[in-house]
């Protein structure tokens, strides 16, 4: 089964809600300029298509006026009727029709290139920034959130561009031609129908509070129940194991009860908005009808029937738009505040880079000097570029020194002190320790995942931070705790670091790691497909794997982070033996988890809290009789 | 399915059934209302009787506010049934689940069950809603236009009818077609994610080897995919609006047309030609909310397929007829087991295990992984059943004690072990809930766990953080075994449950057992030879067989795998 779960869409975050957000322009801005930028040709278009459209309604309202008034009240009574110019008008109407359609056509075309376009853009900028992303980023954010920005975020953003800001821009020009042209037929009539719609609004935001107010409710019960299905679903072994099953249904029952009270709240009022606007605009449909009638009837004002019934039609389509326009607000402001995760996540500061040392192919020459060379020599030298124009060459050794190193992740928290230690090519050391203790930390400065604050430390004698991190990062290999895989064959992951190795330099990579054997025997051996981080193979396996792919970029310094899990003995063989293998003859970093695996190292530290609290081989610390005995002895954990 | 589904609404039947009645007072009434107005126009105001518009004109009101209350009503009650109905899904999935045998579980996963339980249960929550909702209003609306269309002028209705045909033609094959174009965007969907949460989580791989180009280059393949099956999907659907547009356009200018000769005719009102038009709009209108009903029901019929699935799912291990309470000791007999988790497949996990233990016993299993070591300690609780042959606990078959009655006497600290969030009382309690605070002492000192409990701040009433993150994994063991010891078990199995802890705690806590519970059988599993060594007898297992069942000692002169892992482990302490 896979370790490696795929992230659950746990409801909402708090905060994520429906409404209570308020509306953040900026954010909108930025969106919009975002799409301009990329499509202001095709926004042109569309806008002048949304104009067109918008006009051919109203005018479809106002026939009515002319089909009542001009082609049919003059012709009743009449004994031979001319309808010449009944179809002229027709004809016409049909005309405007149909570029009322085209436009429509045309405009949502378009809309659907501009915002998948975009949203692929943004998907694509978001990942691009992700990868420069310094490691400290993915360190402090869960990464379900980071997974929702791509999913959650980008999809409510892509109905907002394709749906909403077009309608909205389409709403406003609709309300304003109506508005227009209904006040062109009948003042009074006009401000009834103002006077209603205020009315309804009024109404549709104290029903909106309130539904706003339960839907966020709702979504904090969800992601109460979630987390707890998760729990004991996760826990479900455990569960049976201790008869938990009535218990758990308990609480389950408890919370699925608040849900379904707060999911009642919030649908009712969401629900009862739309029979209540519809209806509202009934109301007003027959207010305006009785008031049109009696002004008809009085002979107060010049209007006609043709008139009403145009005014109707039109007080209809007043209607319509202005709630829409209310309900747009809604997923717009759950859309900008998923636009500001986006943006937020591209805003986050990039790794920094100011190295200028990087590592070229070089060749010896005969007084010993080092000269760049374009071929592949397998001998490397750090080229290092002078601010005076001077360049050295300095070989490619694996000497690692730490200078007085400080380190904290967070500020205040320190969680390195003095640091001082020095690798010389070849040479192994180990760190052990509690967890918590810094052994990781270690690594992660070695290869500028995060960077010292004081002190430094050197790699053949020049300080990392020189180094530009693509050349120091190859010049590291690493094999962490968890082992991670990609999805592809065994093959492509073995050539992860080096994609140009040949058939042959992989499985010779493979039978140094051990892993060549069980490769062998898969049915498909060095083509089997691997997904979900390989989860078809054993721990062990994927270890061996991750061994693998450090042999084959053949770094002159390893960080090797021991597995923790336990693994049976004879895979663990399997897996030593590779190590073993892996580290000859290169500067290693060793942290770890069993004393038995580093007693041939040619340091071991033993850290804690911060510091190196004793260090030396194994045979000296044991004669010691301190921290290492203990451990050694099984008096203390080493976890 | 449908059926089964329908089951689960019980107590939120009479709300489910009061939401489409509702609706159909609404509609009626809303539709009533052209109607009404065309008499105003026919009768009031071109006949100019201003007693006939004031007396429609009030009935017209009435009609609203009525329609108004109805919908709200309506509203209303499909908010309870749905959120109603959506409560008893969770509920019944979740009970049945509890019910769930280990093999139900392997073979739904975890993440397959909160997906069912989550994002599915919203979908069909949805999907009914719009069911007793929409379902009703459109093919409702429809009906009763089309009706009073005919009412109102025979002579025009039929345009409708033709635009219909039109509409329903054109809509169902965009849908049909959609639809399958749709399917492929998820499916890329997932693949895009799959990639993201690679990098999310791989990214220390991915840097360490500079490898950033290459997965940029990876995603962006992925997203182009995307945008073009999307792209290709939803050009379909664009052609919705004109295609509507077209049926409602061309049913105005044909109303108008033959309208007007049937005004002029004088057998058609203006005021009825204006209410046709209306009618024309609420037509089109409940074509559209069908289509869309439409869209909505076949996305989430695989949400309700999954679900059902949940729900149907027999749990493979259930309690006997006439139970057994008593268990008289830890005796365990195995008497020719074979076990197998996929049935049907030949592979099997245990062969022909042939086992005696007597009570009291302590007994340590050790061989390479896959060799069946976990699975075998597995049937004592009954937590998968054997296949093949009998597992004995007492003198009994396990299939005759009550399942929990057993499960309380053979205690099991499993392998992937997990505490839950709360305070290490509370979770210690898991294995009795009425124990006192010094039994929970008591069964800490056992386990070693009493010291490091009290140099916690907040001692037993610490937080545990969900999946037990505040506690190193050596701590987390020994508070796991705290718990199973609570029991009283009458079996103890340790799933090598100390192997985060040092060796010192680990012997100290195989002391403790020996002297605080003799009669306690031990089943302990380790891959740590020193762990057993000390055992009475120890079982080494080898792709599901016996390979050797003595005293260590005994096994270290003739069994070959015993010998193996001995001489690796004792190697390295030696040096």
């Amino acid at each position: 089964m896979s370790n490696q779960r795929r992230p659950v869409n746990r409801g909402r975050r708090p905060g994520h809600a429906y409404t209570g957000e308020k509306m953040d322009f900026k954010v909108l801005a930025r969106l919009l300029s975002f799409v301009m930028k990329r499509y202001k040709f095709h926004i042109l278009i569309v806008l002048v298509c949304i104009v067109v459209v918008a006009f051919v309604q109203v005018r479809g309202s106002l026939f009515q006026r002319t089909l009542i008034d001009d082609c049919i009240t003059p012709l009743i009574g009449s004994v031979n009727p001319d309808y010449s110019n009944l179809f002229a008008k027709l004809s016409q109407m049909a005309m405007i029709y149909a570029i009322g359609i085209i436009s429509n056509f045309t405009y949502q075309k378009i809309m659907i290139r501009v915002t998948q376009g975009t949203i692929s853009e943004i998907r694509q900028e978001l990942f691009r920034h992700m990868e420069t992303l310094p490691i400290k980023y993915f360190d402090t954010h869960p990464h379900g959130d980071i997974m929702s920005v791509y999913t959650n975020d980008t999809d409510t953003m892509r109905q907002v561009i394709s749906q909403t800001i077009p309608q909205f821009f389409s709403s406003l020009l609709t309300i304003v031609m109506v508005f227009v042209s209904m006040v062109s037929i009948s003042v009074p009539l006009t401000v009834l129908a103002i006077a209603m719609i205020a009315l309804l609004q009024i109404a549709l935001r104290r029903i909106m509070k309130q539904s706003g107010k339960y839907f966020i409710r709702q979504q904090d019960a969800l992601g109460a129940e979630n987390a707890y299905i998760e729990e004991m679903t996760e826990g479900a072994k455990v569960v049976k194991v201790f008869n938990y099953e009535n218990k758990a249904i308990a609480e389950f029952n408890r919370r699925n009860d608040n849900l379904r009270s707060c999911g009642y709240n919030a649908n009712k009022y969401a629900n009862i908005m739309g029979p209540v606007s519809a209806n509202f605009g009934n109301i007003s449909y027959v207010l305006a009808a009785i008031l049109g009638s009696l002004l008809i009837l009085s002979g107060w004002t010049k209007l006609s029937l043709g008139s009403l019934a145009s005014f109707l039609a039109l007080n209809r389509s007043f209607n319509m738009p202005i709630s829409q326009i209310a309900q747009q607000m809604n997923s717009v402001i759950m859309a900008m505040a998923g636009a500001r995760r986006v943006f937020a996540l591209l805003d986050e500061e990039p790794e920094t880079d100011e190295g200028r040392v990087t590592l070229v192919n070089a060749s010896e020459n005969e007084d010993g000097t080092l000269s760049e060379t374009q071929e592949e020599t397998n001998v490397w030298a750090w080229k290092h570029v002078h601010s005076d124009g001077t360049i050295d060459y300095v070989r490619l050794r694996g000497d690692v020194r730490f200078h007085d190193v400080d380190f904290s992740y967070v500020e205040g928290k320190q969680v390195l002190f003095d640091i001082d230690l020095y690798a010389e090519p070849g040479q192994k050391l180990a760190f052990v320790g509690a967890t918590g203790a810094g052994k990781t930390t270690m690594t992660n400065l070695i290869n500028r995942f995060y960077d010292v604050q004081h002190g430094h430390i050197t790699y053949d004698g020049i300080d990392v931070k020189l180094i530009r991190k693509a050349d120091l990062r190859h010049s590291l290999g690493i094999v962490l705790q968890d082992t991670h895989l990609f999805t592809g064959t065994i093959e492509e992951n073995i050539k992860y670091a080096r994609p140009t190795a040949s058939h042959e330099e992989v499985v010779q990579a493979a039978r140094l790691a051990n892993a060549h054997s069980f490769i062998k025997h898969l049915e498909n051996g060095y083509n089997t497909k691997l997904s979900g981080d390989g989860s078809s193979l054993s721990q062990g396996q994927r270890q061996l794997l991750a061994i693998a792919r450090a042999a084959l970029a053949n770094p002159p310094v390893l960080i090797l982070d021991e597995a923790t899990s336990s693994i049976d003995s004879r895979t663990e063989k399997l897996v030593q033996s590779g190590m073993d293998k892996l580290m000859s003859g290169r500067t290693t970093f060793v942290i770890a988890h069993r004393l038995s695996t580093i007693q041939n190292s040619n340091a071991i530290m033993v850290m804690d809290h911060g510091r190196i609290i004793e260090r030396g081989n194994h045979s000296s610390l044991l004669e010691k009789k301190g921290t290492y005995y203990r451990l050694y002895t099984g008096d203390l954990e080493i976890d | 399915m449908i059926r089964k589904l329908a089951r689960e609404i019980r107590e939120y039947k009479g709300a489910a059934i009061a939401t489409p009645l509702f609706m159909v007072g609404e509609v009626i009434l809303e539709l009533m209302l052209p109607y009404i107005m065309s008499i105003i126009v026919d009768r009031g105001v071109q006949a100019g009787d201003m007693s006939v518009i004031t007396h429609y004109a009030l009935i017209m009101i009435a009609c609203a506010f009525a329609s108004m209350f109805c919908g709200i009503m309506s509203g209303n009650m499909a908010a309870y049934a749905s959120t109603g109905f959506v409560h008893n899904l969770r509920k019944d999935m979740f009970e049945n689940i509890q019910k769930f045998s280990f093999a139900n579980i392997d073979k739904f996963s975890t993440s397959g069950l909160m997906t069912r339980l989550g994002t599915d249960a919203t979908n069909v929550q949805n999907a009914f809603m719009m069911v007793i909702r929409m379902g009703v209003r459109a093919p409702l609306t429809i009906i009763i236009a089309m009706f009073m269309t005919f009412t109102i002028s025979p002579e025009l209705a039929p345009i409708f009818l033709v635009a219909l045909l039109f509409l329903a033609v054109c809509l169902s094959f965009i849908t049909v077609k959609s639809y399958k174009r749709f399917s492929a965007v998820f499916r890329q969907y997932d693949d895009l994610n799959e990639s993201v949460q690679e990098n999310v989580t791989n990214i220390r791989v991915v840097k360490a080897y500079v490898k950033e180009e290459h997965e940029i280059g990876k995603f962006t393949g992925a997203v182009v995919k995307l945008q073009k099956l999307f792209e290709k999907a939803e050009s379909l659907i664009v052609l919705n609006g004109p295609i509507m547009s077209i049926a409602a356009n061309g049913s105005m200018l044909a109303l108008s047309w033959f309208g007007a000769r049937l005004i002029v005719g004088g057998t058609l009102g203006t005021g009825q030609l204006m209410s046709m038009f209306t009618y024309t709009m609420n037509i089109l209108m409940g074509l559209m909310m069908l289509s869309m009903l439409f869209v909505m029901m076949t996305m989430s019929i695989a949400s309700a397929r999954r679900i059902v699935e949940v729900l149907d799912e027999k749990p493979s291990i259930t309690n006997p007829e006439s139970p057994v309470f008593e268990i008289a000791d830890g005796s365990i007999d195995l008497n020719h087991v074979s076990f197998g988790y996929y049935k049907g497949e030949d592979k099997r996990v245990l062969s022909d295990i042939d086992l005696h233990i007597r009570s009291g016993e302590t007994i340590g299993v050790i061989g390479a992984t896959g060799s069946g070591k976990s699975t075998l300690t597995m049937l004592l609780p009954r937590l998968y059943d054997a296949d093949e042959g009998e597992v004995m606990i007492g003198g009994h078959n396990v299939k005759d004690y009550d399942l929990t009655a057993l499960r309380d006497s053979v205690a099991m600290v499993l392998q992937k072990n997990v505490l839950f969030s709360g305070t290490i009382k509370e979770n210690l309690r898991w294995g009795r809930e009425d124990a006192t605070d010094e039994e929970l002492i008591e069964v800490c000192r056992l386990a070693s766990a009493d010291d490091f409990i009290r140099s916690f701040e907040n001692g037993y009433d610490t937080y545990i953080e969900q999946g037990g993150t505040n506690v190193s994994g050596g701590q987390k063991q020994r508070l796991c075994i705290a718990r199973a010891l609570l029991k009283r078990p009458k079996v103890l199995i340790l799933d090598d449950s100390t192997s985060a802890c040092d060796t010192a705690t680990d012997a100290r806590i195989r002391a403790s057992f020996r002297t605080t519970l003799p009669d306690v059988t031990k089943i302990i599993i380790s891959q740590r030879i020193a762990s057993i060594e000390d055992a009475d007898r120890v079982l080494v297992l080898d792709d599901g067989r016996i390979s050797g069942f003595d005293k260590p000692e005994n096994l270290l002169k003739e069994n070959q795998i015993y010998q193996e892992i001995y001489e690796t482990q004792k190697k390295g302490e030696q040096e």
